[in-house]
């Protein structure tokens, strides 16, 4: 059996009762790129993130080069071998020093190296680094100065500037362009000839056809498929890692009224085709797609928060252009945001006051808050949603992530809206809450068109009538949700061709 | 059970503490419970607790107003420049302080919004600039009626009687001239700035963009306008404590108001353990302000040194800072 460079095995982690990581196997090869494939809270940065020492394992163990490997803090993996550049690039560079610095900071940094700093010296040896990783930049520029990819590129010398053994990169192209990537590109190409081991962590299909030697895909804390054999099975690789347990579909597809909303030509980048869709009255439409697919972007056009490059919307017929939030809400056009903790929650507020914060104006008279209206609302929209508390004056941080999330939505379904955007509304939510949420949804869609922003297959079968999928920017199929050709709706989203099975147009 | 002593505590702790005090110093001093010595301790709290109260709806957003003291300092001065040497009437030199209270809140809050400069630099900037702006017309000089004005020419405007009246009337109350003018102001601001921010849709909108601003934008709330609204407010209830101290002092002094900044600031700080509300609080600045002026009076009372008061002051705010943060994290559990 060859050694590999880094193996892990049985790994376990549990934060309180959540069980993160259910027993991980995986082995890392020289001169390999090993392409890590996940949906979000699947385990990935939790893996990650053990590797590197920044947490502990609770069961299980690492194998470096054939020798037990336990990093204790990040400092000692990098020391052992082992370096990650994480996903915000800043945290592995200094903005406000000089690119040869930055390149030599961990030389700077060691106890021998000297009281005074020769720059003359130093400029040299770091022309030498730059070089050898064939980055063409200016040694005296300051790195805030540059530009994202240059950037991740310096990051990732001064991880090579440690000589790894095995390199992790979490969604390195996240931020670049398609030229900036495919600089990033040569320089894993370079590495990879070199002998080094390397973990890539994406969702997206083409950094992955492009330099994946294998691949390996979780789910829910575990391995849900490892992909080696050349050519590499791209679908069967994100069917893996969204999974389609197909759940018994209780409804039947509406094809709704009247259309509501229509996106005429909409671009969201220079490159991605223009956008066309209707969403009628009474509709769930599902827009899914992986991460940095362009689904999130959308939903900001639509709500007033980001800008269309060009293109059109039209809200019953008439021109809907929202300058602001503020422009979206007075037009009918709500959302809930993904992330609740971060967009959402109010974490000083109360459950009423989470739920009436954009209708103060409604529960107020003159501008003094009615707390018994707004209580009383409060209360009926929890019984309604079954959000379960002690009464609707509990601080919102008592509740469960997935009674927090039923208040989150309950928020925009208290008030009639037009169009109703819900952004990842299942994101760390149980199952439980989240079959109550979408009967919800389902039952109080007549009367506006609803549109949710999803990257799971499932959830989208569970709670939409047509599911739309996005890839890069732009519509890449439809399916109506009904006998759907699961082959086909994964195939639009791994980008692979554009289908045309069970098409609408 | 431990838990429920530790909620008590929390809630209660703070206002045991003062009562505790108040029953204290009426043992241990002779008068320190009667009328004219409780108002004494509303009069020397009434100007830094209306200072306190504008600063608390700056933190209520999530923001903080360095520049009060000063604003109050300015005010003060721009009252006496235009009634000793503009030789203008009170109202005009009151509308004027008003005014510019609320021209600098704007400007503080245009700065932290617009050109995203973080609030703590924005308005010690802007304390530095009205510190060093308030002296130059007068050449660093105080301002009283008669003094030179060069070339031999005196200033001949005085305080007008209606201006003086603001900082020197006493309302009868049982005795006779009993509750001083600027006592009456901080009540009726406290009790306007307790029902704006607790119970108006503005000021609960105001708390949501403090604790999540991002959420707040996401439901539409129009989160830059609410905080220069809170910096206008801030600055507006400065200026009217300078108008208060050029009031009662009767000539525009220089050298007062150097303790304003800290006092009211300790005030809305020690506010957030009043009630175990743990966040900025009308009420809670108002009942900080008067502990500091109960705890300095009984002292005072009791022979006390006055250069101990700042030491207690400190001590005073320390702890309230322990009770909020630490007990108030122990009851939510150390997060998730």
């Amino acid at each position: 059996m060859p050694v590999h460079a880094l193996e892990v095995r049985g790994l376990l982690k549990n934060f309180g009762k959540n069980r993160v990581l259910k027993g991980i196997d995986l082995s890392l090869s020289h001169g390999t790129v090993t392409v890590l494939m996940g949906a979000n809270g699947a385990g990935k940065s939790t893996l990650v993130k053990i590797i590197c020492g920044y947490h502990s394992a609770d069961e299980g163990e690492l194998i470096k080069a054939g020798q037990a490997f336990s990093p204790e803090t990040a400092a000692d993996a990098i020391a052992k071998g082992v370096v990650t550049v994480h996903q915000s690039i800043d945290d592995g560079v200094i903005p406000d020093l000089d690119v040869a610095n930055n390149l030599l900071l961990d030389r700077l940094a060691e106890p021998r190296s000297g009281f005074f700093v020769r720059e003359g010296k130093l400029r040299k040896d770091a022309q030498q680094v730059a070089d050898s990783m064939g980055i063409d930049v200016d040694m005296k520029a300051r790195v805030a100065d540059l530009s994202v990819a240059d950037r991740q590129m310096i990051a990732i010398a001064r991880a090579m500037a440690r000589k790894p053994e095995v390199l992790i990169l979490d969604e390195p192209t996240s931020s670049l362009s398609a030229t900036e990537a495919s600089r990033l590109f040569a320089l894993i190409d370079r590495l990879r000839d070199a002998g080094v081991a390397i973990l890539y962590i994406s969702h997206r299909m083409s950094d992955i056809r492009r330099i994946a030697d294998r691949i390996l895909c979780m789910r829910d804390g575990a391995i849900s498929g490892v992909f080696e054999d050349k050519p590499l099975d791209y679908e069967a690789a994100v069917t893996a890692m969204l999974g389609h347990r197909m759940n018994e579909v209780d409804f039947t597809a509406q094809v709704g009224n009247g259309p509501v909303l229509e996106l005429k030509d909409v671009k969201l980048t220079p490159t991605a085709e223009a956008i066309n869709l209707t969403c009628r009255d009474g509709e769930v439409v599902a827009l899914i797609g992986l991460l940095g697919s362009g689904k999130s972007r959308l939903a900001e056009v639509i709500y007033g928060i980001s800008r269309a490059l060009s293109g059109e919307m039209l809200i019953d017929g008439t021109e809907y252009r929202p300058a602001s939030v503020e422009q979206a809400v007075q037009r009918g056009v709500f959302m809930s945001p993904k992330d609740r903790g971060s967009n959402a929650v109010i974490p000083a507020f109360d459950i009423t006051n989470n739920m009436t914060l954009p209708f103060f104006a409604k529960f107020s008279k003159g501008s003094f808050l009615s707390d018994n209206r707004s209580r009383a609302r409060s209360r009926e929209m929890n019984q309604q949603l079954g959000v379960v508390c002690q009464s609707e004056t509990d601080e919102i941080g008592t509740l469960s992530g997935g009674n927090q999330q039923k208040v989150m939505i309950a928020r925009w379904l208290m008030e009639p809206c037009r169009v109703l955007l819900l952004d990842e509304p299942f994101q760390g939510v149980d199952i439980g809450a989240r079959r109550d949420i979408g009967k919800h949804i389902r039952t109080s869609a007549p009367g506006r068109t609803t549109i949710v922003f999803m990257a799971e297959i499932d959830e989208a079968i569970e709670i939409a009538d047509r599911i739309v999928v996005m890839s890069e920017g732009s519509i890449k199929g439809e399916h109506i949700n009904k006998n759907i050709e699961l082959s086909a709706l994964i195939s639009d989203i791994s980008g692979s061709q554009v289908s045309t099975a069970g098409q609408n147009p | 059970m431990n838990d429920r002593i530790l909620d008590f505590s929390i809630k209660y702790g703070f206002l045991i503490l003062l009562f505790g005090l108040i029953i204290f110093f009426s043992l241990a001093t002779n008068g320190f419970s009667s009328p004219r010595s409780a108002v004494f301790v509303l009069q020397s709290v009434a100007i830094t607790g209306i200072l306190a109260l504008g600063v608390t709806c700056t933190l209520v957003v999530d923001g903080f107003d360095l520049s009060i003291g000063a604003v109050a300092t300015s005010a003060l001065m721009l009252s006496a420049y235009s009634m000793v040497i503009l030789e203008q009437s009170a109202l005009v030199a009151v509308l004027l302080c008003l005014f510019m209270g609320a021209l600098v809140g704007m400007i503080n809050g245009l700065l932290i919004v617009r050109f995203r400069v973080p609030d703590l630099l924005a308005t010690l900037g802007m304390m530095f600039l009205l510190i060093g702006l308030q002296r130059i017309p007068t050449q660093g000089n105080s301002i009283a009626t008669g003094m030179s004005l060069g070339n031999g020419v005196a200033a001949e405007g005085t305080f007008s009687k209606a201006f003086l009246w603001i900082g020197r009337h006493r309302f009868d109350l049982v005795l006779e001239r009993l509750v001083p003018m600027p006592v009456v102001i901080f009540l009726v601001i406290a009790i306007l700035i307790w029902l704006f921010l607790g119970f108006t849709r503005h000021g609960r909108m105001m708390y949501a963009i403090g604790s999540n601003e991002r959420a707040a934008e996401l439901v539409g709330v129009k989160v830059n306008n609410y905080k220069i609204a809170a910096y206008m407010i801030s600055g507006v209830t400065a200026s009217i404590g300078g108008i208060l101290l050029a009031a009662r002092l009767g000539r525009g002094d220089i050298a007062s108001g150097n303790n304003l900044l800290l006092d009211s600031v300790a005030a809305a700080l020690i506010g957030f353990a009043v009630l175990g509300a743990a966040r900025p609080n009308a009420f809670g600045t108002a009942i900080g302000a008067l502990f500091v002026g109960i705890l300095l009076q009984g002292m005072t009372m009791m022979n006390a040194p006055y250069y101990t008061q700042d030491f207690v002051k400190g001590a005073v705010l320390v702890a309230a800072l322990v009770f909020t943060f630490y007990l108030s994290s122990r009851r939510t559990g150390s997060g998730h």
